[in-house]
């Protein structure tokens, strides 16, 4: 007998944890591809915020992927480097999903989105200042202590940067993670968006990550642009394959942290699902061979 | 240490000259050289108009297709600049879109438009509703004759109506479907259209005469009560048939206790 489609409780769940090898964006296009071949990946991750409506597809959809597969709430709205005080309706609908799906990772971003009543629908740059790392460091505060779970911070992708800031931005990440306890979501095509618009070295930017905090990476694509002077501004704009030399710079990282859950997140200009599962086994192959570790075939 | 107001101050102008182009870059936000850097500031600008541009196109893809795409995104630039989101949840962002296209001066020679909107918010809303069984029609057939007048129905949460003086239902198919035959468009036609969810699938359905009226009483009344209120507006009014297309499409998802007004929430 088939169960009532309105019965959503007591669903058998694969456990929670997340599993150190690719996983991928969940996208709604994909979801009925990947729910009928149930394809060999480590986990999904999916946009908190697109599965706060009460009920129908999105939910049902989620709830059959979490059935099979670890999952990852990504959250993109939360405005943790916001001058605000967090909405705590917000936090709570976060805390919802958390109760309800069990994802294995929880990640949230160093940016801000909302200021005053206004949310804007971007990550927006954080000044790092003493003043903002104590702001970001109780509002991970208040998102650990209710979701009663450790979260990890994204680096950001930036185009501008503050002339009041007074740290480096790595200095800020140690800084969060030793006040605070929390992990962070290493974003290595962030890292080469960010390194390329401040002309500084992603290499070194890797080598003096506090890799000991990481607890996933994220790759992704970008699209190249200008800036006013004509220098390379390269724009994140997760609408294509990785760059050659992000998948570098992912060797790089992993040579220093060892196998870690590794994200390709394709949000625009979004592919057929075996162009986005094909990046996602570049990863894996990547992963074994820097790593020397032997994933499995099958999830 | 800078103090906390000028980390704010940062904040207030950034996001104020996010929506506003006529503002200035801010004071201190510079390229790698130190120097102030518009076309790296516009980047942020550009996701912001563009992203939220996209989140109303999907809610609205019939006004897209109608205005066409470039007209669409100039009136949501200025529909952005008057009614940025208020949460996270893009979900919900657009709710006041019916109502700015209504009072739009450019567009008050398609009157017809504010109403298609409201009928695509009122799909999407119905799309992300609490899930909830629709009423069995047994349920009704099993109450006593006596009893049935004073019956209150639990409206489905995903169950709603608009009502419309013009042809909402054909201009929705034309234009947000896209059927290859689409039916003719009178725009001396009213139509209103039951949307409904009853699993997964969002339902359009138009309504016979009166059906709008009687849908609505039924939220606050008695069978009966909606019943008359209908009629008295409505003679042609066909009660069993009204009642007969509800239940068919799951428009409710129980009955309330008879006598007591029926309680929306599942």
């Amino acid at each position: 007998m088939t169960s009532s489609p309105h019965s959503p409780t007591a669903v058998p769940r694969i456990a929670p944890d997340v599993p150190a090898r690719a996983g991928a964006g969940l996208k709604a296009e994909h979801v009925a591809e990947i729910l009928d071949t149930r394809p060999a990946i480590g986990f999904f991750e999916v946009h908190a915020e697109n599965y706060m409506g009460g009920g129908g597809a999105p939910h049902r959809q989620l709830q059959a992927i979490r059935r099979d597969y670890p999952l990852s709430l990504h959250g993109v709205g939360l405005s943790i480097g916001g001058d605000g005080p967090l909405d705590r309706d917000h936090l709570q609908r976060l805390q919802a999903l958390n109760t309800r799906y069990e994802p294995g990772l929880f990640s949230e971003h160093l940016a801000w989105s909302t200021h005053d009543t206004t949310y804007y629908n971007d990550l927006l740059p954080v000044p790092y200042t003493q003043v903002t790392l104590q702001r970001v460091c109780d509002h991970i505060d208040e998102v650990q202590e209710v979701m009663g779970r450790r979260m990890l911070l994204e680096n950001p992708s930036t185009y501008v940067a503050f002339d009041r800031s007074t740290m480096g931005e790595l200095d800020f990440l140690r800084e969060i993670t030793r006040r605070t306890g929390c992990g962070l979501l290493l974003d290595v095509n962030n890292v080469h968006v960010s390194c390329v618009n401040h002309q500084s070295s992603a290499e070194a930017y890797i080598e003096a990550f506090p890799m000991e905090a990481v607890g996933e990476l994220h790759l992704g694509g970008h699209a190249p642009d200008t800036d006013d002077d004509g220098r390379p501004l390269l724009i994140d704009a997760h609408d294509r394959a990785v760059d050659a030399t992000v998948w570098k710079l992912y060797e790089r990282v992993l040579k220093r942290t060892g196998p870690l859950p590794t994200l390709i997140e394709w949000d625009n200009d979004v592919p057929a699902w075996p162009v986005l599962q094909s990046q996602a086994q570049a990863a894996d192959r990547i992963l074994e061979r820097v790593t020397g570790v032997e994933l499995k075939r099958a999830i | 240490m800078r103090s906390d107001t000028d980390a704010c101050r940062t904040m207030s102008s950034f996001s104020a000259a996010l929506t506003d182009a006529d503002l200035p870059v801010p004071d201190g936000v510079v390229g790698p050289d130190g120097k102030p850097a518009p076309k790296r500031f516009n980047v942020y600008r550009n996701n912001v108009i563009v992203s939220l541009t996209e989140a109303l196109a999907q809610t609205y893809p019939a006004i897209e297709r109608l205005l066409g795409e470039d007209y669409f995104k100039a009136l949501a630039r200025s529909f952005v600049t008057e009614h940025p989101p208020t949460s996270p949840v893009l979900l919900w962002y657009g709710a006041e879109f019916p109502d700015f296209i209504e009072t739009f001066p450019p567009l008050r020679h398609y009157p017809y438009l504010a109403d298609v909107a409201r009928l695509e918010w009122a799909w999407l809303q119905a799309y992300h509703a609490e899930d909830a069984e629709p009423l069995d029609p047994q349920v009704l057939g099993s109450v006593s004759p006596e009893r049935v007048a004073d019956v209150r129905f639990t409206i489905h949460p995903a169950a709603s109506c608009i009502s419309s003086r013009w042809p909402v239902f054909s201009i929705a198919l034309a234009n947000r479907f896209c059927l290859e035959d689409p039916p003719a468009i009178d725009l001396e036609q009213s139509e209103s259209v039951l949307v409904a969810r009853p699993d997964l699938e969002v339902g359009l359905h138009p309504m016979r005469p009166g059906a709008d009226l009687f849908f609505r009483a039924l939220e606050t009344h008695t069978l009966q009560e909606a019943a008359n209120k209908a009629l008295a507006e409505i003679s042609e009014f066909d009660l069993s048939g009204c009642l007969s297309d509800f239940l068919s499409v799951g428009a409710f998802s129980g009955l309330g206790p008879v006598g007591a007004p029926a309680d929306r929430s599942t």
